[in-house]
């Protein structure tokens, strides 16, 4: 313990549930990291892991945690890299089960792995609780409570990590919390210590996305071009005991860390720049400072911090029923009047002749769909898609839509081909705050 | 010759939470900076899509590096829970703004 203090090496190994693999596996293998860092969890995944739990009570965890474990494991442990992760989303405990298995097959005995709970907190959530950010309570919602679960701060993960787990498998914990807990078990930082805190979190922040700070969602041919995207590697954070930070990235891999990537994600999801806040700090990310250090590194200074919020935001999940999805295209001379023409047959068919409940949507696809309610200009095109789109408690519904459309192909207008339709589940989630002084989070380890 | 529209001198992001969508906008040139704040004001945004954007839209200023940050209220169709765009996260909002002409 009476080491020096020196450089603790962070890497991003998902940045969300379905995040490539062969980069983690390059972090793992040539990373040198401290810590490699699995985000996974975003606020619906965490709804569909409760129904997926309901079905079989030995799931409800990441579907990729296995692959994603067989691919890192073995190197991690190589090159003492210990691994923090959301994966284990409504089942934490299954999911550290699956990794003790894994390190079992992987003939890796003696790994220590750690579950997280304390999170699920349906329990403190009833009819009445009131939303966040919006009027109501939970049972003016009208559907099916699946879980609640509160976004919990470096407490959650700090006593797995100082009792020496290899792997900590946690469900929902706030992002940036899942890269500031081990700066603040090596680094001994105060909970207290805002300034600190803020710019772990900063460090966080920036790393929770995986890509999107190294040239994913960013690239704009001619104006922000990005070498090699499809080859583009995940993030590394090189952060000194007083948490500033070099963000980079392997230098064999595609994509690029430039100011400019860092400055989109340093705002990416935030709303008062000055106050972000964490279960752990109200970061203050207005004054930050962003350097070009060499190639593909960045320098970020001047996070800051202030006293983190009393309440934690809880985020309570809803079985949303079904969105049905279905489509036509039309091309070719007169594309448009003919696809307009199909809109207004889906349109009468769903409300005058089936009656149908609910409001479907119907867009022209390279007309205009995504900034349809925006009102822009549309493009001139021959070659437009038809898409219907319904939700609906009701199954039956979901499908009816999905014959309407699908029946245009012989009863609506000419040359329309390429019908596809889907059914997805949905859920529905909306946030609600409860006191901090609630919350308890519990760890225990597996040794494999 | 089209207008030149805010594309040609700042990038953006777009984001959301719930039915709130957000859109970071930098200009690539510091000294388009002044430019960009004069005229892209939470106003204009709020005006030019008023069926979209249906509550109210804060605008925060980041001087040092540049960029302005856009806070949009009630502009996500609902958000994922309900929206039936195709887009339900709104990640397409920073080209509706990059689209906008430089002068109103």
């Amino acid at each position: 313990m009476n080491k020096p203090l020196s450089t603790v090496r962070l890497g991003c190994g998902a940045g969300f549930s379905s995040d490539r693999l062969g980069p983690a596996v390059d972090l793992a293998q040539r990373g040198a990291l401290d810590y490699l860092v699995f985000e996974c969890l975003g606020e619906r995944t965490m709804a569909f892991g409760h129904r997926d739990r309901m079905l079989n009570p030995t799931r409800g965890f990441n579907p990729q945690l296995g692959a994603r474990m067989r691919g890192v494991l073995a190197h991690c442990h190589a090159n003492g890299t210990k691994i923090i992760t959301n994966m284990g989303v409504a089942n934490p405990r299954a999911a550290a089960l699956l990794v003790i298995d894994i390190a079992r097959e992987l003939g890796l005995h003696g790994l220590k792995v750690a579950c997280v709970e304390g999170d699920d907190v349906s329990h403190l959530i009833g009819p009445d609780t009131a939303f966040m950010d919006h009027p109501g309570t939970v049972k003016d919602v009208g559907l099916r409570m699946v879980g609640a679960n509160v976004y919990m701060g470096v407490e959650a993960l700090l006593p797995a990590l100082r009792a020496g787990a290899d792997v900590v498998v946690a469900g929902r914990v706030a992002d940036p919390t899942l890269f500031l807990s081990p700066l603040v078990h090596r680094f001994g930082w105060a909970l207290d210590d805002w300034a600190a805190l803020g710019q772990g979190t900063l460090a966080g922040h920036l790393m929770e996305c995986g890509m999107q700070i190294t040239g994913g969602y960013f690239a704009d041919p001619g104006y922000k071009d990005v070498p090699r995207l499809a080859d583009c590697g995940f993030p590394i954070a090189e952060v000194q005991p007083d948490g500033s930070f070099v963000i980079t990235k392997l230098d064999d891999t595609g994509g690029c860390v430039t100011r400019a990537t860092v400055k989109e994600q340093l705002l990416y999801e935030v709303h008062d720049p000055a106050a972000y806040l964490t279960p752990d700090v109200t970061a203050n990310f207005s004054r930050v400072g962003i350097t070009e250090v060499g190639p593909d590194r960045v320098r970020v200074t001047g996070g800051n911090g202030s006293v983190r919020p009393d309440k934690l935001k809880v985020t309570i999940g809803f079985d949303g029923g079904f969105l049905g999805e279905g489509g036509v295209s039309y091309a070719g001379p007169n594309a448009r009047a003919r696809a307009e023409l199909a809109a207004e047959v889906v349109r009468e068919r769903l409300t005058r002749i089936n009656q149908l409940g609910g409001d479907p949507r119907i867009d022209l696809i390279g007309l205009n769909s995504l900034h349809q309610t925006a009102e822009v200009p549309v493009s001139d095109s021959a070659d437009i898609r038809l898409h219907v789109a319904l939700r609906s408690t009701e199954r039956e519904d979901v499908d009816t839509m999905l014959w309407e459309v699908e029946s245009l192909l012989c009863c609506g207008p000419a040359g329309g081909g390429g019908y596809r339709g889907q059914v997805t589940p949905c859920v529905v989630t909306h946030s609600a705050l409860i006191d901090r002084d609630r919350v308890s989070p519990t760890f225990e380890v597996f040794t494999a | 010759m089209s207008q030149r529209t805010i594309h040609d001198i700042a990038h953006a992001r777009a984001g959301d939470k719930g039915n709130t969508s957000n859109v970071s906008v930098w200009v690539y040139d510091p000294k388009d900076y002044p430019l960009l704040k004069r005229t892209l004001t939470a106003e204009r945004i709020k005006l030019a899509f008023p069926k979209l954007l249906t509550g109210s839209v804060m605008r925060y200023e980041m001087d040092d590096l540049h960029g302005l940050n856009f806070v949009m209220q009630d502009a996500l169709e609902g958000g994922v829970n309900t929206s039936l765009n195709l887009d339900s996260h709104g990640k397409s909002f920073s080209y509706l703004i990059l689209g906008m002409p430089i002068e109103a």
